[in-house]
Formats: C-alpha cells, structure tokens, sequence
C-alpha cells in the first residue's frame, strides 16, 4: 500500500503553497488540529492517501514532540525538503501564535462572563466529536493491514482501554502494544 | 492576567528557562500536553513564576484559540516575561520557551522521518507502519474519549456527551465545514444549553 508511487496523487506546488495551506488549516483548528489536517490534506487536497496519513501519524506520535507540528514538518519535508518542513512548519504556528497573543490581552476583559465559559465546554465538546471522526474515517484504511481485521480490532481495543480509561502512560502503550503488533506484523510482512 | 508577580530575571533565569524547555521538548512523547505537569511543578511551585491562576488562564486560552495546543507554551512564557517587565520580556518569554520546547524534538522527528523515508521499503520499516497503524486509530479514540470526559463526567453531564457524540457522526458521514460545528457547539454553550 504504502509502494503506491506518491506521483498518484497531488502535491504541493512550492513552499508558499505549503505555508498558506498550513496557515489556512492551522486557523481553523479551534481545540486541536488533528481533524482538520485529515479533512484538508486527506479528502480535499489529497495530497496524502488515509494510508500515508496513518504512517506518518504513528512516526510523529513515537518521536518527542507536539504530534501535529511533527506530522506538518514530515509532510512538508515530503515535497521539498528541510525548506518544505520550515514553511510546514512556519505555517502551522506563526498566525496562530499572534493570534493567542492578541486573545490572550484582551482575555481578561471577559473571563467572567459567564456565556463566554459555556462557548467554550460547548466547543469543547464538539472538538472531541472531530477527533472521534477522524478515528473512524482512519479506521477504513485497516482494511488493507497486514495484521488481518480480528488483530487490528483487539490491538485497537486494548490500546483504547489501556489509555481511555485505564489512563496508562502513553510511553509504555506505544512501546509494549505498538512493540507487539510491531513484531507481528514483521512476522507476517514478506522478507 | 497581568500584575499578579513582580519577577527581576537575570540572564541566569532566562537561560533557565530555555534549558528547562529544551530538556521537555525530549521527554514530550505524546505531545508537550503530556509535559504539562512538569512545566507546573517548574514555573509555579519550583521558580514561583507564574501563578496558579495564569497557568491555568494560559492552557485554557490556547485551547480555545486555533492552531496547535502547543501554544499554550507561548503563552506561559509570554505571562513569565510580563511579570518581569512588559510586553518586550513577555516576547523574550514567548520566544525562549517555543525555541525550547521545539527545537530538540523537531531536529530529531525530522531525522528521523527523513531515515525512515529513505528506508521505506525496508522489512522493520513497513512492519513499524503496519503495526503501529491500528494503534494510532485507537489512541483517536482514546483523546476524544478523554477529551470529552474533561469537559464532563457526571451523569448529569449528558448534553455534552450528546454534542460530542452528534458532531462525530455528523463529520464522519457528512461533508459538513467543522467550523459550522464549533460554531453550533459554542452557541449551544453560550445559553447554557449544554
């Protein structure tokens, strides 16, 4: 799956285009950004298939780091490069952080009011529901994995109640569940 | 948020600061949230920084305002630096605790991407990629599910669970724009409805 050649699909035109793209997505990520670069780089720009997208994921979630300015940095490094992974990078931060500033002078003129708390449990909320969203839609590319659906599904089960509610360290599920499946996986992958 | 601490940093405090950040940005595995306990004990109990009151003020801001949680960062170093100063130490702030907590764990996401991209047809490379690929479904699963228990966890809470519910159902089989979402989730809020 991951053999497909990358020229399938469209790329980004320039390092501009991979600044303004990740500005745009990065301006529209109220409560992470997670959701919006699937939807915006998997569905409609499709610069990367469900498939990369995971791949890509899973590296920036073992490296140290905030995962989606790893993710950005990887796909902008993809197309062009370090001077890729700058304007990825560039892009994803440098609006938000004025625009974080600027609500962060004019935040305590209204930190009482007692409608703009509620906004914010409300997108709360919702913030959450996209990010189960993406699940779901990634869930779709585990058709093709090698370790068959039934493995998929326990590894995915365990790994939901190890983290969701038995609140374990991640370090120690990425390394002992994702080492597991890891092994499996080499073991049922053709040499 | 301003007024609450009168800090003099010397150049010792600020390479502090940096240092303390660069040594986060390597044990942030599972994003700089995961550091957030640590940067507490640091800026508010250890270095008597910040407050409780603006620790808290500035993680809730970043996660209201859009782009990456990580800006919450920006934002504890920029209430650090108007405490010693004005808005020229609070930039200083901002400035000293991104490049800490993201230069270290970029440089090193960036090798390695770069190895794995070369080596994508090795036999542990794919493994690593097929394997960690139902791990990485899950633990979207697991954030929204944790995401949604912060905002509430009692039975009474119902509403909000409702929302989250509603708006993944909604993105995962509609084409609905998410900002249409958030907009609905913040006015629900606004009147207390949820």
């Amino acid at each position: 799956m991951s053999s497909l050649p990358a020229e399938d699909h469209p790329q980004p035109q320039s390092p501009t285009d991979l600044f303004v793209s990740f500005t745009l997505l990065a301006l529209q990520g109220f409560g992470g950004v997670m959701a919006v670069v699937q939807r915006e780089l998997v569905e409609k720009k499709r610069w990367m298939t469900r498939e990369e997208f995971i791949e890509d994921w899973a590296v920036a979630q073992v490296m140290p780091g905030p995962n989606v300015v790893n993710l950005s940095m990887m796909i902008g490094a993809r197309s062009f490069g370090f001077k890729g992974a700058m304007a990825a990078l560039a892009g994803m931060l440098t609006a938000p952080l004025i625009l974080v500033l600027l609500l962060a002078l004019v935040y305590a003129q209204f930190a009482g009011h007692p409608g703009v708390a509620g906004a914010l449990r409300g997108m709360g909320a919702v913030a959450a529901g996209l990010i189960a969203a993406t699940g779901l839609k990634l869930a779709g590319a585990l058709l093709n994995n090698v370790l068959g659906l039934r493995l998929c599904a326990a590894f995915g089960a365990l790994c939901f109640v190890a983290i969701a509610l038995l609140r374990w360290p991640l370090v120690y599920v990425l390394f002992g569940l994702g080492g597991a499946a890891c092994v499996l996986a080499y073991a049922r992958l053709k040499p | 948020m301003t007024g609450a601490l009168t800090l003099v940093l010397s150049v010792q405090d600020w390479l502090n600061l940096l240092f303390h950040y660069l040594m986060l940005s390597l044990l942030s595995v599972g994003g700089a949230v995961s550091t957030v306990p640590d940067m507490h004990r640091f800026l508010v109990e250890q270095q008597h920084w910040l407050t409780d009151a603006q620790f808290n003020a500035s993680i809730a801001l970043a996660q209201a305002s859009p782009g990456p949680n990580l800006l919450f960062v920006a934002l504890l170093g920029w209430n650090v630096g108007l405490n010693a100063g004005g808005w020229l130490t609070g930039l200083l702030g901002v400035l000293l605790s991104l490049a800490g907590i993201l230069i270290p764990s970029t440089v090193l996401t960036y090798a390695a991407a770069q190895w794995g991209h070369r080596n994508r047809d090795l036999r542990a490379v794919r493994a690593f990629k097929q394997g960690m690929a139902p791990i990485v479904v899950a633990l979207l699963m697991a954030t929204s599910w944790i995401l949604a228990s912060a905002n509430g966890s009692s039975l009474q809470d119902w509403p909000l669970w409702l929302v989250t519910v509603a708006a993944a159902l909604i993105v995962w089989r509609t084409k609905t724009h998410l900002l249409w979402l958030l907009g609905a989730g913040a006015l629900l809020g606004w009147h207390g409805l949820v």
